[in-house]
């Protein structure tokens, strides 16, 4: 009894950091109207090109987010540094877009150092559309 | 009276040997560094390289690595503040400076105290140690760069270094 009533504690009080990706995606819907109150959606198309548009960074390298992650978001990707990234997509990966404060940690992370700039929503959400429709 | 003389001297290297050992000092270079342990530490300095072992630099070096995230080695490794504040205090308890383990002591020991390291790999220490390997050999590709410990050194995160646990991939 005292076990059960630990694990639904337990449970109730992962909730404030869990999410599911939809929870996540209404979230970037909200910030995205605020940024631009033409916001038309997101796409997962427009997702994928993002994903893989590669840009010249000031330190003279080409990178996109497909340069660590592989070109497909299905595959084990590569740091810099020789580690192995998991898969980004959640058909292979269930536990991506799961957890917010993550989630915001490497948008913030990788927004700079791809685009040496903060992502706006509306790429966010189009980015976490791509993932999601990925099968 | 030769009795008792025989048994003190067999006394005194009994306990003179454990204590080498537990030291790590019958080895080459000292055992392994002490276990250290922090989840803020090992989940995010692991996620895009390997775990680094406090003892590897002195404290101050850490404590600049550490306020540079948002540019480390070419990448944006910023953290919130607070766990940047605890892995910062985790760092600099456990740093080479701050360690009684022989390994750790002589990296302390091959820094100029005028100077503050951000890569191991530049301490001369490091060099010293590797000095047999060709800039060939680290860029392996079952290897990477110098940087990877762990190529080599199989128990490299547990800050063991052992010449006995080397094995260089091919």
């Amino acid at each position: 009894m005292r076990k059960s009533m630990l694990i639904i504690g337990l449970l109730l009080s992962f909730k404030t950091f869990a999410a599911t990706p939809q929870e996540l995606l209404k979230q970037y819907e909200a910030q995205a109207k605020q940024e631009h109150s033409a916001f038309a959606g997101f796409s997962a198309e427009k997702g994928a090109t993002f994903f893989k548009t590669e840009r010249l960074h000031s330190d003279g390298k080409k990178v996109s987010c497909a340069t660590c992650h592989t070109a497909d978001p299905r595959n084990q990707g590569k740091t810099r540094a020789n580690k192995v990234i998991e898969p980004m997509a959640p058909i292979v990966n269930p536990k991506r877009f799961t957890d917010r404060a993550k989630v915001e940690k490497w948008f913030g992370r990788n927004c700079r150092d791809v685009l040496e700039r903060a992502c706006t929503a509306q790429e966010k959400g189009d980015y976490v559309a791509y993932m999601l429709s990925i099968q | 009276m030769k009795n008792w003389m025989q048994l003190l001297l067999l006394f005194t290297s009994i306990s003179a040997t454990s204590a080498l050992l537990a030291s790590g000092g019958m080895e080459e270079g000292g055992g392994a560094m002490p276990v250290v342990s922090n989840a803020k530490w090992a989940a995010e300095c692991s996620s895009c390289h390997m775990l680094y072992h406090p003892g590897l630099l002195p404290e101050r070096s850490w404590r600049k690595m550490m306020l540079g995230l948002d540019k480390h080695f070419g990448e944006n490794a910023s953290l919130d503040a607070a766990t940047q504040k605890e892995i910062t205090a985790f760092l600099a308890l456990n740093s080479a400076d701050k360690q009684d383990n022989r390994r750790a002591k002589r990296i302390n020991q091959s820094i100029p105290a005028n100077s503050t390291p951000l890569r191991i790999t530049e301490t001369r220490y490091f060099t010293d140690k590797h000095d047999e390997v060709s800039a060939n050999t680290f860029k392996r590709k079952s290897i990477g760069s110098a940087s990877n410990c762990a190529a080599c050194h199989k128990n490299a995160e547990k800050g063991n270094f052992s010449e006995s646990q080397i094995k260089i991939p091919r």
